[in-house]
C-alpha cells in the first residue's frame, strides 16, 4: 500500500501541486482571485462550453452506435466475431495521434472524402465527434458488452413465461441490469473525451479547443502559468466530480447480478430483425473503425512515384534542409520501444501492488483510494508533463537530464488499467485457497507465489499489455518531456504533421502505420491469451 | 501429556464470544470430534488451534509450546477445509505433493510418497487427473491425502464429509476411522452430524455457544446427555419437566420409572422412543396416534396424551413396522426405566 501511495505523491501529486503553485502563487500568496479573471474571459468561456458540449455529444453518439454493437458481439454468433472483437479494441489502445492523423487522412484535405466526393470536415467539429466515437467504441462494447454476455437469458425467459411480451421483458429484466454498466461506460467515454488532447490538437485547427489543448497552448505556446493553473484546477474538479460518480455506479454495479458461462448466451441471428442488426453493426464498425485505419495505412504507402515504401525509407535518414529532427525518425521506434517497456513494468509494479492492497482491506478509505488511482486518466497530460520539468528538477530528485523521467509519466497512466484489470481477478480468488497454502506450511509470500500468482499471471499479462500500448501512445506528457534527440513515436508524428509538405505528411503516416502495427500486434497477442481466459477487466 | 492443550481460548466477532473461554484437551493418537449446531463456534475453535484466527484470550499449546506468535505455516498442523480448497490450477499429485515441497522435501522422495497416499486413500494412479474432473469423494479424498502427506502432528477435519451424499458418507466414515486408527494420527474434526461424530471418534465435544456443552466418549454422549440442549441436539424430543424422587419421576405423562441412583429433586427427563412401549387403551397413558413416519427398519409414531396428561407434550415412540397404529386410533403407552435419562442441566 505504501508503494503506491509514495509513487503518486511525489510523481502525480508534487509535480501537479508544484505546476498549480507556480501559476496561483505571487510572493508566498495564493491568488485565488485569478479564477474570476480567467473565468470571465469570454475566450475561456468559449473553450468551456466547447469541452463540455462536444464530451455529451461524443458520449451520446458513441452510445447510439456502439450500444447495437454491444449487443451483437454479446449475444450472437457469426464467423469471424474473435478477430472482429479484436479489430474493434485496436482503436483504443491507438494512439490519439495516429486516430489524429487517420481521421485527418479520411476527412482531411486531400483525403479520401475529398478526392471521391469533393467532402472536407477537418474544419468541422464532425471530424472530432467521429473520431472520438471511434476511439471509444471499445469501450462500450466491452464494459456493457461483457456483462451483456454474462447475463443469464432464462432471467428474461422468466418473465416471458409470466406473461411480458418480448420488448417488456427486456425493458423490466435485461436492461435494469444493463443500466449500471451503460452508465460507468457513459462516464468513462465521457472522461476520456472530456480530457481529449491529441485527436482535438490534430482536427480542431485553430477554432476547436479542449481544455486540455488550450492548458498547452497557455502553458507551452503563451507561457501564460497563471491561466493554466486556473484551467489545471477546473479540469481537475471536473473530472473529480465525474470520478466520484463513476464509484458509485461501480459500486452498484457489484450487487448480485445471475451471472453464467458467456460462452452459452450467445446464439446465431435468427429473423431479419437479428440479420439486419448484424449486418448494421458490421458495416458501421467496417465504416467507422477500420475505414480510418485502411487510409492511414493507404496514405503512407501512396508516394509521388506511386504506391511504394518511399515514405517508409525517408524515415531512415535525417532531413538535411533542417528538418523537424536531430536523428532519422525511425529512431523513434526504438525510443518508443524502451521507453514503453520501462513504463509497462513501473506500472504493472505499482498497480499490481495497488490492486492487491485493495484486495485484502475494505472500507471507505479503500475505496477512495480506488477512485484516486484513476484521477491519472482525468488530470490534464499536459499538466503532468510540465510539473515534471518544473518539479523534479533538483536535488533530491534531479531527474530532468534522466531517461527515467518519460517512463514515469508513461506509467502514471498504465497504472488505472493496471489496477482495473487486476482487481476483479485478484478478488475473485478465495481467501481460503491461501490459507490452505498457509496450513500446507507455506509462508505468505510463499503462498501469494504459489496461489495468486498462477491464477492471476494471465490477468498481469494482459494488464501489462494494456500498459504498454497506453504508455506507447501517450503524448500529452511526453511531448514536454521528451528530449529533441530522443522523440517517441507520438511525439514524432505530431512534430511531422505540424510542417508542410507532401514529405513530411507522408512519413507522420508511416510513423502511424508503424506504431499502429506495434500496437496491434501487442493487442493480438493479448486476445489470443484472453480467449481461454472467462475472468477479464472492463476495458 | 496432552499432544494440544486449549487453556480458556476465546475468540470475539464484534462484541459475541463465538469461541468463549474453552479449555480442551486432545491426547496422543485421540481422535476427538467437535459437535454442535451451525454457530456453535467449532470452525472457529480449529481456526483458533491453526492459527488462520488469533484468539483474543487464552493459550493455544501444542506438545507444551505457547502457538501464540506461531504464523499457521510453522505450527505443523493439517486442516482440512469443508470444501476442500483444491488448488484448482494443479493436478492431482500438484496438490498432494503441496505441502511436501513447501517443506522441502526432494522431488523423488516427493513422487514415492504421492504415489503412496494415493493409494491409501484409494485413488491409485490419479496423479495427472485435473482437479475439476474429480467427483466429490475424489476431491475429498484428495484433500486428505493433501492435508496428510506434509504428517502433521495435529490433523484438523472441518465438516470433512459435509457435501457427500448418505450412502458415500456412511463408507468413507468407516474408511477414515479405520486409517487413522492405522495411522496413529492424532484428529481434531469438526461436524453437525452426530452420527459422524459417533462413527468416527473416541471422544466427543459437545459445543453450544461458543462452550463445551459435554464430552465424553460416544457411548457415554448417547447414553447420558448432560442437558436437554445435548439430548435435543442428539435428535431426542421426548423431553418433559420432572419431579425424580427415589426411582420415579413425576412428569405431565404421570409416573415414570427411571434408572437407580438417577439425580434427584426438580429435573428434565429424556425418555428415548425405544422406551416408549405401546399397549391396549386400557393400560397405561391412553394417548391418540397424530402421525406415523416411515423410518426403514422402524415406524416412529406421533402420539397425542388424551385425559388426564392432554397439557403434556407430544410422545415420539418407536415400534415394529407390523404393529404400528394407524393415524387417528387410540393407544396406550408404559415407560421402560432403562431408556429413561434424568437431564443435569438445561
Amino acid at each position: 500500500m505504501a508503494g503506491p501511495v509514495a509513487f503518486f505523491a511525489v510523481f502525480f501529486a508534487y509535480p501537479v501541486a508544484a505546476i498549480v503553485a507556480r501559476g496561483l502563487k505571487t510572493g508566498g500568496n495564493w491568488q485565488f482571485g485569478r479564477f474570476g479573471e480567467v473565468l470571465a474571459r469570454s475566450d475561456i468561456q468559449h473553450v468551456l462550453w466547447f469541452t463540455t458540449w462536444q464530451a455529451l455529444a461524443s458520449t451520446a453518439l458513441t452510445l447510439l452506435l456502439a450500444l447495437p454493437g454491444a449487443y451483437v458481439f454479446a449475444r450472437l454468433d457469426f464467423p469471424g466475431k474473435q478477430l472482429l472483437r479484436a479489430a474493434v479494441t485496436v482503436p483504443f489502445v491507438l494512439p490519439t495521434v495516429v486516430v489524429g492523423s487517420a481521421f485527418l487522412a479520411l476527412l482531411g484535405r486531400g483525403g479520401l472524402l475529398d478526392e471521391a466526393l469533393g467532402l472536407r470536415l477537418d474544419t468541422t467539429v464532425w471530424a472530432i465527434l467521429l473520431a472520438h466515437v471511434f476511439f471509444n467504441y471499445a469501450v462500450v462494447v466491452r464494459t456493457v458488452g461483457g456483462l451483456w454476455a454474462q447475463l443469464d437469458p432464462r432471467q428474461e425467459e422468466a418473465a416471458r413465461v409470466l406473461g411480458a411480451g418480448r420488448f417488456d421483458a427486456w425493458r423490466r429484466v435485461t436492461l435494469p441490469a444493463l443500466t449500471p454498466a451503460v452508465a460507468a461506460a457513459a462516464l468513462m467515454v465521457f472522461l476520456f473525451t472530456f480530457t481529449s488532447f491529441g485527436v482535438v490538437q490534430i482536427l480542431g485547427g485553430p477554432a476547436f479547443a479542449t481544455l486540455e489543448v488550450e492548458i498547452y497552448r497557455q502553458t507551452a505556446q503563451l507561457l501564460d502559468l497563471p491561466t493554466a493553473a486556473v484551467l489545471t484546477m477546473l479540469q481537475f474538479l471536473a473530472v473529480g466530480a465525474v470520478l466520484a460518480v463513476h464509484a458509485r455506479t461501480v459500486r452498484r454495479r457489484e450487487s448480485a447480478l445471475r451471472l453464467t458461462d458467456p460462452a452459452r448466451t450467445a446464439r446465431r441471428p435468427r429473423g431479419a430483425g437479428q440479420w439486419a442488426l448484424l449486418g448494421g453493426v458490421l458495416a458501421s464498425v467496417a465504416a467507422l473503425l477500420l475505414t480510418p485505419l485502411a487510409v492511414l495505412v493507404e496514405r503512407s504507402l501512396d508516394g509521388p512515384g506511386g504506391y511504394g515504401l518511399h515514405y517508409y525509407r525517408a524515415l531512415t535518414t535525417l532531413d538535411a534542409r533542417g528538418g523537424a529532427f536531430l536523428v532519422p525518425p525511425i529512431e523513434a521506434v526504438w525510443n518508443s520501444l524502451e521507453y514503453a517497456l520501462a513504463a509497462t513494468a513501473i506500472a504493472v509494479a505499482v498497480g499490481g501492488l495497488a490492486a492487491a492492497a485493495l484486495t485484502r482491506r475494505a472500507g471507505r478509505l479503500v475505496r477512495g483510494l480506488d477512485a484516486l488511482l484513476m484521477l491519472p486518466l482525468g488530470v490534464s497530460a499536459v499538466t503532468v508533463g510540465f510539473g515534471f520539468l518544473i518539479a523534479l528538477d533538483e536535488p533530491p530528485l534531479d531527474l530532468r537530464a534522466s531517461w527515467i523521467l518519460v517512463p514515469l509519466a508513461q506509467a502514471l497512466v498504465g497504472v488505472p488499467f493496471v489496477v482495473r484489470i487486476m482487481l476483479p481477478v485478484l478478488r475473485a480468488v478465495d481467501e481460503r485457497l491461501r490459507e490452505a497454502a498457509a496450513v500446507l506450511g507455506a509462508s505468505p509470500l510463499r503462498a501469494w507465489r504459489e496461489v495468486d500468482f498462477p491464477l492471476v499471471r494471465r490477468a498481469l499479462l494482459i494488464a501489462a499489455g494494456f500498459a504498454f500500448a497506453v504508455s506507447l501512445g501517450e503524448f500529452g506528457a511526453t511531448v514536454f518531456i521528451a528530449r529533441p534527440d530522443r522523440p517517441t513515436l507520438p511525439v514524432a508524428v505530431a512534430r511531422l504533421l505540424g510542417r508542410p509538405g507532401e514529405l513530411n505528411y507522408g512519413q507522420a503516416m508511416a510513423l502511424s502505420t508503424i506504431l499502429m502495427a506495434v500496437c496491434a500486434a501487442a493487442l493480438l497477442l493479448l486476445e489470443r491469451v484472453r480467449g481461454s481466459s472467462k475472468t477479464s477487466g472492463e476495458f | 501429556m496432552p499432544l494440544l492443550r486449549l487453556d480458556g481460548v476465546t475468540v470475539r466477532f464484534g462484541g459475541r464470544a463465538a469461541v468463549d473461554a474453552v479449555d480442551l484437551e486432545v491426547a496422543r493418537h485421540e481422535v476427538v470430534c467437535l459437535l454442535g449446531p451451525s454457530g456453535s463456534g467449532k470452525s472457529t475453535l480449529l481456526r483458533a488451534v491453526a492459527g488462520l484466527q488469533p484468539a483474543d484470550a487464552g493459550r493455544v499449546l501444542l506438545g507444551d509450546a505457547d502457538q501464540a506468535g506461531v504464523p499457521v505455516h510453522r505450527r505443523g498442523v493439517g486442516l482440512m477445509f469443508q470444501d476442500h480448497q483444491l488448488f484448482p490450477q494443479r493436478d492431482v499429485a500438484g496438490n498432494v505433493a503441496f505441502g511436501l515441497r513447501m517443506h522441502k522435501v526432494a522431488r523423488r522422495e516427493r513422487d514415492r510418497r504421492v504415489a503412496e497416499l494415493l493409494d491409501l486413500v484409494g485413488l491409485p494412479g490419479a496423479q495427472r487427473r485435473a482437479v475439476a474432473s474429480l467427483s466429490g469423494g475424489e476431491q475429498q479424498r484428495v484433500a486428505l491425502a493433501r492435508a496428510l502427506a506434509p504428517e502433521p502432528r495435529l490433523l484438523m477435519l472441518d465438516e470433512p464429509l459435509g457435501q457427500l451424499d448418505r450412502g458415500l458418507r456412511e463408507r468413507l466414515v468407516v474408511e477414515l476411522r479405520d486409517l487413522f486408527g492405522r495411522l496413529g494420527t492424532t484428529v481434531l474434526a469438526v461436524t453437525h452430524d452426530q452420527g459422524e461424530a459417533f462413527a468416527l471418534a473416541d471422544r466427543v465435544v459437545v459445543m453450544r455457544d461458543g462452550r463445551i456443552a459435554q464430552t465424553g466418549t460416544p457411548l457415554e454422549v448417547w447414553q447420558r446427555p448432560a442437558s436437554a440442549f445435548v439430548a435435543r441436539f442428539l435428535g431426542f424430543d421426548n423431553i418433559v419437566d420432572a419431579t425424580v424422587s427415589g426411582a420415579a419421576a413425576d412428569t405431565p405423562w404421570g409416573k415414570i420409572p427411571v434408572p437407580d441412583g438417577s439425580p434427584q429433586g426438580a429435573r428434565k427427563l429424556l425418555v428415548r422412543p425405544a422406551g416408549v412401549r405401546l399397549v391396549p387403551p386400557a393400560e397405561g397413558l391412553r394417548c391418540t396416534v397424530e402421525a406415523r413416519t416411515f423410518r426403514g427398519t422402524h415406524v416412529a409414531v406421533l402420539l397425542r396424551p388424551r385425559m388426564p396428561a392432554a397439557d403434556g407434550p407430544p410422545l415420539e415412540a418407536e415400534c415394529p413396522l407390523r404393529d404400528a397404529p394407524a393415524t387417528g386410533a387410540e393407544t396406550g403407552v408404559v415407560f421402560s426405566a432403562e431408556e429413561a435419562v434424568v437431564l443435569e442441566g438445561e
